[in-house]
């Protein structure tokens, strides 16, 4: 195991240990700080995989943007500061085995068609502002611009949906 | 003869025709009384055509049916031709007597309508030659009496008394269309004619012969069918008069006068009849002695005189019964429609409150009694000329043989001279405490206050009157035709060779004597109580049998333990079953219906996460599979 | 690096966000697993750019694009609990069973086909449903 396998091992157990947390832990504000954490620890194995843009893309938007939006939404419908009840225990189980057999599944198929291939990182093309912005406006272009319709689209939508009937509660 | 389809099919129109008017009362008269008008006047057409040209039998069409065809086919012979007279002349002047009778009463309309329709099917069956088309025609007769019984339906009692009619005579029917069936099959066709040319004596004759007995037990009103009579007098007095006393119960003896030919090829057959017509006699007229109300009097005794005439036909005096069927109908019609106008006059049917009409109501005074003379068979008058000719042929038979062994003949004679006796007491009982002695008319008896202000009895209005007067003439004269027994047997003339020696009429003196002697004796028992208990109700000498004599005997009450409860019960027996047995699988079927939909229903909780987690898994599932496939 | 570790750190992270969006009853909390979700489903799509070498950088670049349709997703997504909230007072999830179609139907009483004497069916039967 070499150092960039290491740093990958470690940066992945942050992520899955915030990742538990986060669905686990009762206190639901704990909750939200916790995916901040695993978003960063993700981020960085981004950055380990040579998607420079990609990685700080990810700090910007996931936990500069929507971390946030997170937190605010908790605030607005009043969640609770300290515990919370979780759900009842046979949900809990019937949820882990289902869990478990989707990790499962996935982890199968992964190791065994894909188990011993390896990434030459060294000879990868970086994938800084040049190299992703030249593809993002040649060959992706297309899909670029219906991302900004979808965009505007959510927007709009959000804006609607957040105005609320002005007939019912003046607001 | 185009003639006899119209004289049936006149009256139909005139029955459609009223319904389609029915809610203008004079447009509906008008059409019923012209119709049964036109009727008569075809009916005497007709008649001249046969008297003086001989019988014809026409076919119109036939109906296939896959076994015999029922054949269209009508029949005006000597029988049918004055029969149909007798039913028209009474059905017109019964039509005349309700535009005044039934002035005030509801659905005059569909009334006068319904008599009709019922006159069209009454000529349907005595013109038909086909077993079928007859039998259509009774079963029509027997619906619209029905109807008219219940003509107010908005009292209990008229309602029963119409289902128990329709109950009984179906019963009966039921019988007489087993026994046409029979004769079909004996001789391949419906038609009478047929019948009449092929039947030979046999085991199989007798036995459709006396099932077809039994419709004529139930129209005809003979024990032990007789119970729906009495009852039946809940409907409107011109029903009576036309339907209950003329010519519906006189069906039944014009179908074995049709049937003559058949019925002297089986001498088991009228021995049945004999018997029959012997018990009901005597068993109507002691109920008819015990009474209250005068309707029922007039009604157990049409009972009593149509056993007289199925008496006359079982030994063998064809002529004699059609006879005392044509006098009867005619006696009897004007005494029901001087019933409707007492009842009109006082307000009630009932004997305790009649009395004193003698000076009030002459004219239906002087009616009423040549009507009840010749009820009881005394000279000058019809009644006693059909009546005695009757007699005379049962003991002719008796004595010299006839078609009929000698014992049912002697039973037939002394059962008709008992009767005699019977109805001269019931006959004058009913006349005495109508028309004579003290008025209880007005009192509380009746519950008409004797201050209602109409109530001054008087005789009718004229459209009432004139089919009083109308129908005492045949009443009276009528008798003359026992002097000319040759015109009778040519107007009788079923028009059949074999036939043609029917008996005659014939009044033997001695008997006759015997006869009157018995009638005086009646009578003036009754008189002779009456006047001992201050004239009052004679019928009180009958002592404890009276009130079991009034209820006629209890039949009614035995066909209540014997048929009606056992019917009930087993019909809640039925209920019961439906609801526990049946309905419990119905109710079983839907709750495992809810059961099994319950388990799905788990599913649709409303919890997102419970879909979620169940597509998840199914997907596992799928990927699983795949994998496992793909592996192999 | 071997391949195999980003692909298990997907897959464990992928199941852990699954496990979130089927246990959590705050609705936010269910958003919040499935960002857990599409994150795993970024990181193998990365792992996969960078296995094959693609010169046109692919799978980073659809990375942004989900990245992007995550964002937008999960600002509507709040906006219609915040919506929820306000209607009705709660974004617990197992308290809006709005779907639910347990108690719509009552159940017919068992004797609803007996007629009663006169013939007729039970009075007031009429109106179960």
């Amino acid at each position: 195991m070499n150092g960039v396998e290491l740093a990958f091992v470690l940066l992945g157990a942050v992520a899955l240990g915030s990742g538990f947390l986060v669905v686990t832990t009762t206190r639901i504000v704990h909750a939200a700080l916790w995916l901040a954490v695993c978003l960063g620890a993700v981020a960085a194995c981004f950055l380990l995989l040579t998607a420079e843009l990609l990685a700080w893309v990810q700090v910007l938007i996931y936990v500069g943007a929507v971390v946030v939006l997170v937190l605010f939404a908790l605030m607005l419908t009043r969640a609770p500061i300290g515990p919370a009840p979780g759900a009842p225990r046979r949900r809990v189980l019937l949820a882990a085995g289902v869990a478990a057999a989707t990790g499962a599944v996935l982890l199968l198929t992964a190791l065994a068609g894909l188990g011993d291939e390896v990434i030459d990182l060294e000879g990868a093309e970086v994938g800084g502002a040049e190299a992703i912005g030249s593809a993002l406006f040649r060959a992706w272009v297309l899909p670029f611009e219906a991302l900004s319709v979808l965009l505007l689209a959510a927007l709009v939508g959000a804006i609607v949906l957040s105005r609320g009937r002005p007939d019912e509660d003046g607001r | 003869m185009i003639l006899a389809p119209l004289i049936v099919l006149v009256p139909f129109a005139a029955a459609l025709a009223g319904l389609a008017v029915g809610r203008n009362r004079l447009a509906a008269g008008r059409v019923a009384v012209i119709g049964t008008g036109l009727a008569m006047a075809l009916a005497v057409a007709a008649a001249v055509v046969v008297w003086v040209g001989g019988p014809s039998v026409d076919e119109w069409g036939t109906i296939p049916t896959g076994w015999i065809p029922i054949s269209v086919a009508t029949r005006a012979d000597g029988l049918g031709v004055t029969i149909a007279i007798m039913v028209t002349v009474v059905a017109f002047a019964v039509q005349v007597y309700s535009t005044a009778y039934m002035h005030d009463e509801p659905r005059y309309g569909s009334f006068a309508a319904l008599i009709s329709l019922f006159t069209a099917a009454m000529l349907l069956v005595v013109l038909a030659d086909d077993l079928v088309v007859l039998l259509i025609g009774w079963e029509v007769m027997g619906m619209c009496s029905a109807l008219l019984i219940g003509h107010h339906w908005e009292r209990p009692e008229a309602r029963s008394a119409a289902v128990k009619a329709f109950v009984v005579t179906r019963l009966g029917d039921v019988g007489m269309l087993a026994g046409i069936i029979v004769l079909a099959d004996l001789t391949g066709s419906f038609r009478i004619s047929a019948l009449e040319s092929s039947a030979v004596t046999s085991v199989t004759l007798t036995v459709g012969l006396v099932l077809v007995l039994c419709g004529v037990v139930g129209k005809s009103a003979q024990v032990p069918l007789h119970v729906w009579l009495p009852d039946a007098m809940a409907g409107p007095t011109p029903v009576s008069a036309l339907i209950h006393a003329a010519t519906m119960v006189a069906a039944g003896v014009f179908l074995v006068a049709r049937l003559n030919a058949v019925y002297a090829l089986s001498p088991v057959a009228l021995a049945v009849l004999a018997v029959v017509a012997s018990v009901t006699m005597v068993f109507t007229a002691l109920a008819a002695l015990a009474q209250d109300d005068y309707k029922r009097v007039l009604a157990w005794s049409t009972s009593s005189q149509l056993a007289y005439m199925l008496g006359a036909l079982a030994v063998g005096g064809y002529s004699a019964g059609l006879f005392h069927l044509l006098s009867h109908a005619a006696f009897k019609a004007l005494l029901f429609l001087g019933a409707g106008a007492i009842a009109h006059a006082v307000g009630t049917t009932m004997l305790s409150g009649m009395g004193g009409l003698r000076r009030r109501m002459p004219l239906t005074y002087t009616v009423s009694t040549l009507g009840f003379a010749a009820l009881v068979g005394l000279p000058p008058l019809a009644g006693f000329f059909s009546k005695d000719s009757v007699l005379s042929a049962a003991e002719d038979a008796a004595v010299h043989g006839g078609p009929t062994p000698g014992w049912a003949a002697w039973l037939v004679l002394l059962a008709g001279l008992v009767t005699v006796l019977l109805t001269a007491a019931y006959a004058a009982r009913a006349w005495l405490l109508a028309f004579r002695g003290p008025p209880h008319w007005g009192t509380a008896e009746t519950g008409v206050a004797r201050s209602h202000p109409a109530l001054v009895p008087h005789d009718p209005p004229p459209a009432m009157r004139t089919p009083l007067v109308i129908l005492a003439v045949p009443t009276v004269l009528l008798g003359v035709l026992a002097f000319v027994p040759s015109v009778v047997s040519g107007m009788l003339d079923p028009g059949d060779a074999t036939a043609a020696e029917a008996g005659g009429i014939s009044i033997h003196l001695g008997t006759a004597a015997l006869s009157l002697v018995l009638v005086g004796v009646g009578a003036f028992a009754a008189f002779a109580e009456w006047a001992q208990l201050g004239r009052r109700d004679p019928a009180a000498a009958l002592g404890s049998f009276r009130p079991l004599l009034a209820d006629g005997l209890g039949v009614d009450r035995l066909y209540d333990s014997l048929v009606v409860r056992p019917l009930v019960g087993l019909s809640r027996l039925v209920v019961a079953g439906d609801r526990d047995v049946v309905h419990a699988y119905v109710r079983g079927a839907g709750r495992a219906a809810r059961a099994l939909g319950a388990l799905p229903h788990a599913a649709q909780v409303g919890r997102v996460q419970r879909y979620v987690t169940a597509v998840l898994a199914f997907v596992v599932v799928l990927a699983l599979a795949g994998a496992g496939a793909a592996l192999w | 690096m071997r391949l195999a570790f980003p692909l298990v750190v997907s897959a464990l992270l992928f199941s852990l966000g699954v496990f979130g969006v089927l246990v959590r009853r705050n609705a936010v909390l269910v958003l919040m697993s499935v960002e857990l979700m599409l994150n795993a489903a970024n990181l193998n799509l990365v792992a996969f750019d960078a296995w094959w070498s693609d010169a046109l950088h692919s799978g980073q670049v659809l990375t942004l694009f989900v990245i992007t349709i995550a964002a937008a997703e999960v600002g509507l997504g709040l906006a219609i609990v915040l919506l929820v909230f306000r209607n009705r007072g709660t974004s617990d999830l197992d308290d809006l069973g709005l779907l639910d179609e347990s108690a719509e139907q009552e159940a017919l009483p068992d004797d609803w086909l007996d007629m009663d004497g006169a013939g007729r069916v039970a009075p007031g039967r009429e109106a179960a449903s």
